[in-house]
């Protein structure tokens, strides 16, 4: 599965996550193809925020309402509790102030919506162990002097940060190769076999 | 990139009637210069108006003759499968009231005395112009359209977002503000101070006599300070001297940018009136949405259409911070707003030189419209 595959069927797990004519505000949209889907599919009322300029070009030409600017800067423009839904896909751990964007986040959304890789997945601890080199996947292709992602993140880690902070989970979805990883065994050892976590968080 | 629309012809609409401006003062009669590309239909919704920045005129796109083959200020962004598709749209372009191309202002002729309004002629207001341009489109039977400008053309675009909602459907802001800060004031009232201190300006009444020219080409040279940006004038000029090795020892032109700004002062005065510039930078100083309707989210609870802005990142006489503003309000006030920053070196000109990336934003962003037909 390559990169694109596997975005795809992450926005497959978000659709259903989302209720019907809500309001979502995608944080770091990229081209818009979640959100289209989302106002296709779910019928909600939309808006992006997104930093790369060719990306904003590509989701007006979609339709769209996109807001060029960086999430690492705060949600301003937008009231509290504005919005049902605020998504950040893939997203987190390319912040710079995780902290604050979630903040921002819930400030903002009724729920939050965040996904990120599974830095605790079996694959990178195996990858670290046996080749004593910052893991590189599929998910996760850059090398360690030029990547992006600058907070990577566990699912214990996010669980940790959820009870210091006081934000509850209302739903998680934990998922390896796209697909939802479903045994009871696998579901308590998360932290090993998702590759992939889909959270649905509120304050 | 599409073709030019080709040959174009100035028309003027003639008003008779007299309107009430902004200050309490009726004025009137009025004539508006303006160009057509494209077609209008049937139910006079497909049409787009462009409204120019400080000292342009209607001649938005194409050229007058064979052989005076001078395109349009927006030429690049007008025309057959261009950013505003005349295949498609039906656009006008007007001259502003005050302005000296062909739409009544100071160095019109006031019926009442038969001589040139000067000074005489009515402080004017966007509110005024935004009236005016009203006049046109009822009178070309547009029932809804496309409002688009830069720089205080984006001023006027945000007036009729607002004042008229009824009449359009989408506003498309760039390189603009809501209101001018502070030291784009101080940098008008420097260019007006100028030609009100000319030798030759008496009191505006300088239509018989030598004009004030030297006052209206430091206002123009101080303008294009205005317009480039540190960066840009690096680039364009550095410290390189002016077709000479060493300096002269003596204040005429030693460097390149001295020369520059020379020759835009010169040539400007050809074709501009000073107290065209005068009226006109005052309407600019005013404009002030914000202050209008209590703050910017309320004055654009009164629009009614998606928005579009555009800013630049070199701009300093409308930075991107006030576009910023603009898209706040607008998304606190529950419209549709996208907002665009575009990276250029080219300072506040960037709106009239960055045509292929705003080409392709203002493209998608129009798009919306023809897919829900």
């Amino acid at each position: 599965m390559n990169n694109d595959e596997a975005l795809h069927a992450n926005y497959n797990h978000i659709v259903p996550l989302i209720e019907n004519g809500t309001k979502v505000l995608d944080l770091g949209c990229g081209d818009g193809t979640l959100l289209k889907k989302l106002i296709d599919e779910k019928n909600v009322h939309g808006k992006g925020i997104e930093i790369n300029q060719e990306n904003v070009i590509e989701a007006l030409h979609k339709g769209l309402s996109i807001i060029q600017g960086d999430i690492d800067e705060g949600l301003e423009d937008f009231a509290d509790n504005e919005m049902d839904y605020v998504i950040l896909n893939q997203t987190l751990q390319s912040t710079q102030n995780p902290d604050f964007v979630i903040k921002e986040m819930l400030r903002v959304g009724k729920h939050a919506v965040v996904s990120f890789p599974n830095f605790a997945y079996w694959r990178i601890r195996f990858y670290l162990l046996f080749k004593g080199k910052m893991p590189k996947s599929k998910m996760l292709p850059f090398e360690w002097y030029d990547t992006p992602n600058i907070h990577l993140l566990t699912v214990r880690d996010f669980f940790d940060y959820c009870e210091k902070r006081d934000i509850k989970i209302s739903k998680s979805i934990l998922t390896r190769r796209g697909k939802v990883v479903n045994s009871r065994l696998r579901r308590t050892f998360a932290d090993i076999f998702a590759e992939e976590v889909i959270f649905v968080i509120h304050k | 990139m599409g073709k030019s629309v080709g040959k174009t012809e100035l028309k003027i609409l003639k008003y008779d009637d007299k309107i009430k401006l902004n200050s309490g003062v009726e004025f009137g009669p009025i004539e508006i210069a303006y160009e057509t590309y494209g077609e209008l239909n049937e139910q006079g919704d497909n049409a787009i108006l462009v409204l120019h920045a400080l000292t342009g005129d209607a001649h938005a796109a194409g050229y007058y003759s064979e052989s005076d083959k001078k395109y349009g200020w927006w030429d690049e962004m007008i025309g057959p499968d261009k950013a505003f598709d005349t295949n498609k749209y039906f656009v006008v372009s007007s001259n502003m009231l005050g302005g000296c191309s062909g739409t009544t202002g100071p160095s019109s002729i006031n019926p009442e005395t038969g001589k040139p309004y000067g000074l005489t002629f009515p402080v004017i207001t966007m509110e005024d112009a935004v009236q005016v341009q009203k006049i046109l489109v009822d009178a070309l039977g547009i029932k809804k359209m496309i409002v688009a400008g830069g720089s205080m053309g984006g001023m006027q675009a945000l007036e009729w977002a607002t004042a008229y909602p009824d009449y359009v459907s989408k506003t498309v802001i760039i390189a603009s503000t809501s209101r001018l800060t502070a030291q784009g004031i101080a940098f008008n009232a420097v260019g007006r101070n100028a030609i009100l201190s000319d030798e030759n300006f008496n009191g505006g009444d300088y239509y018989d006599k030598k004009h004030p020219e030297k006052g209206l080409s430091v206002a123009r040279m101080i303008g294009h300070i205005t317009y480039l940006c540190e960066e840009s004038m690096h680039k364009k000029f550095g410290r390189r001297l002016q077709d000479k090795s060493k300096p002269d020892f003596d204040f005429g032109i030693d460097f390149q940018v001295e020369s520059y700004l020379q020759h835009q002062g010169l040539t400007f005065v050809e074709r501009f009136d000073a107290n065209s510039y005068l009226f006109i930078t005052k309407a600019v100083d005013y404009f002030d949405l914000a202050d209008k309707y209590g703050s910017l989210e309320e004055a654009f609870k009164h629009a009614d259409s998606a928005f579009l802005i555009i800013s630049f990142s070199s701009d300093w006489l409308f930075p991107t911070e006030q576009s910023k503003e603009m898209t706040k309000a607008l998304v606190r006030a529950g419209k549709d707003v996208s907002f665009c920053e575009i990276q250029s070196p080219c300072g506040h000109d960037a709106f009239l030189l960055e045509f292929q990336t705003q080409t392709e934003i203002i493209k998608s962003f129009l798009k919306k419209d023809t897919e829900n037909e």
